[in-house]
């Protein structure tokens, strides 16, 4: 099922804030998950699990480490999914 | 250079009783029980129907995001430690390679170990939380509370049962004494209200199954109790060493005068009913403590409840201190506060730091007919004033593997 970029940032947003208690309104595609977000590798881990149940996607350990910002994750998740 | 001396200058806690220190406090001098029914489910599985769980939920006293990466026993943790350095005055400027931090815990993070194991049974291994093995290890009260006032002198976590919580205080002493660090945050928090260890105590025929009465299944020194109800929570001292304390101008409640530490080599959960080894460690606490029995004046036993137990501590109470145990009024408080294992040791400290500073012993409840063979000045239902003028207190605490720890609180 093709998943649209605006529906897996918003609910990006939401796991995000749900994982890290990063405000969803400060969370852009821009925003790398390390340096902007302050969501550490523990958190990481949270979100890719979250991320795959909700798109039902699955996202390989080796490509977590090139989604440095929530732009790489909506694109790949969207890619995953079409 | 001269004997360094050891003081509290804070104390936090979270309790069946209150959310911190002053309700706790107010609570237990009233004679109120925190035992109370479980309202989940699972009690049905179990013989024993109840519990005593915090007072305050750490929902309604931390953030949502924070709480989740932290396993019940952590949060109790931060929630009491947080108090306590309040309580010390905040003294955030201090040199971190000067801070330590020793908090116990007697089984860790078991409420962890157990939901992740039915998350990696249901979801696959997929499913468990990366957070599952800093929540579940039993440091991890220690090292979230080091962490989070960046701690540099030490972080430890001694474990030995039930006395875990007065170990950890020991263990504090000695570092301050032994001139490692300064000031030490350090107590025993539990969080194991969960139908597997209930189950395991209750197999064990540990644990009351007065499910009729939860409040009056506490009841130790009476001739009907039938075990102990375990109770959750934690309880925090701030240690600090007397001359660096004075110098910043804080609040000094009393002086920790020494511990005495001992083993069985018994039996891995029974007591020893010569009580020798409690015997031992009493007059090891006093003799490092520079105390006699005389000066003893108040004691909060370790009295769980248990048919065995409550009789071997108080023969051993009676020997050790001899004629002088006539003048030393005995407090039971798990009556009211339930055994919170690896706290346990920890929350008396507190009420003894309080008994010391209020000059009052708080109450045992629920005693309907004293044990006549319990030979020790039992305080029943209400409290008890304590002399004016220089007086000391102990503290004992006993765990399952024989571990006895005596701690010896001097007023200052």
């Amino acid at each position: 099922m093709a998943l649209s970029q605006a529906d897996v940032l918003a609910g990006i947003k939401e796991i995000v804030e749900e994982v890290a208690g990063i405000p969803a309104a400060s969370i852009e595609l821009d925003k790398n998950f390390t340096d902007d977000l302050e969501v550490d590798s523990l958190s990481m881990v949270e979100v890719v699990v979250a991320c795959e149940e909700r798109f039902g996607v699955k996202i390989p350990d080796e490509k977590v480490t090139e989604l440095a910002t929530v732009g790489d994750a909506v694109n790949f998740i969207v890619n995953a999914a079409a | 250079m001269s004997q360094r001396r050891v003081v509290v200058t804070g104390l936090g806690a979270t309790t069946p009783l209150g959310a911190d220190v002053d309700t706790t406090w107010k609570a237990l001098l009233a004679g109120q029980s925190g035992v109370r029914l479980l309202t989940e489910d699972w009690r049905e599985l179990l013989p024993v129907h109840f519990a005593a769980r915090v007072a305050t939920e750490p929902a309604d006293q931390m953030e949502r995001v924070e709480m989740r990466r932290l396993d019940r026993s952590e949060q109790f943790a931060l929630i009491a430690s947080r108090e306590a350095w309040k309580d010390a005055g905040s003294p955030d400027d201090i040199d971190k390679e000067r801070l330590g931090v020793v908090v116990a815990s007697g089984i860790g993070g078991v409420i962890t170990l157990l939901d992740q194991f039915v998350n990696l049974n249901e979801k696959g291994a997929r499913g468990v939380s990366p957070h599952t093995v800093p929540m579940l290890m039993p440091n991890g009260p220690a090292a979230n509370v080091g962490l989070e006032l960046q701690a540099k002198a030490g972080v430890h976590t001694p474990v030995s049962a039930c006395a875990s919580g007065a170990e950890a205080i020991g263990y504090a002493y000695e570092m301050i004494k032994n001139n490692r660090a300064d000031i030490i945050v350090t107590g025993g928090v539990e969080a194991a209200i969960h139908q597997l260890p209930m189950a395991g105590f209750a197999s064990m025929k540990a644990l009351s199954t007065r499910n009729d009465n939860p409040a009056a299944a506490s009841r130790p020194y009476d001739v009907d109790r039938d075990g102990f109800v375990l109770g959750e929570g934690g309880g925090i001292l701030i240690l600090e060493e007397y001359e660096s304390a004075k110098a910043r101008g804080a609040k000094i409640y009393c002086e920790v005068g020494g511990q005495g530490l001992t083993s069985d080599g018994y039996h891995i959960a029974a007591p020893d009913p010569e009580g020798s080894g409690v015997q031992r460690a009493i007059k090891f606490a006093l003799a490092n403590s520079g105390l006699s029995t005389k000066d003893i004046v108040h004691l909060n036993a370790h009295a769980t409840s248990t048919p065995a137990g409550d009789v071997a501590e108080a023969n051993a109470l009676r020997k050790a201190l001899g004629k002088d145990a006539d003048h030393v009024a005995v407090s039971a408080t798990k009556s009211m506060t339930g055994h919170l294992l690896g706290g346990a040791g920890a929350i008396e400290s507190v009420f003894i730091v309080k008994a010391l500073q209020e000059r009052l012993a708080p109450p045992t409840i629920n005693i309907e007919n004293l044990d006549p063979a319990v030979t020790v000045d039992v305080v029943r239902d209400t409290p008890r004033a304590l002399p004016a003028g220089d007086i000391a207190a102990l503290n004992d605490s006993f765990g399952f593997g024989g571990h006895n720890v005596v701690l010896a609180f001097k007023s200052l």
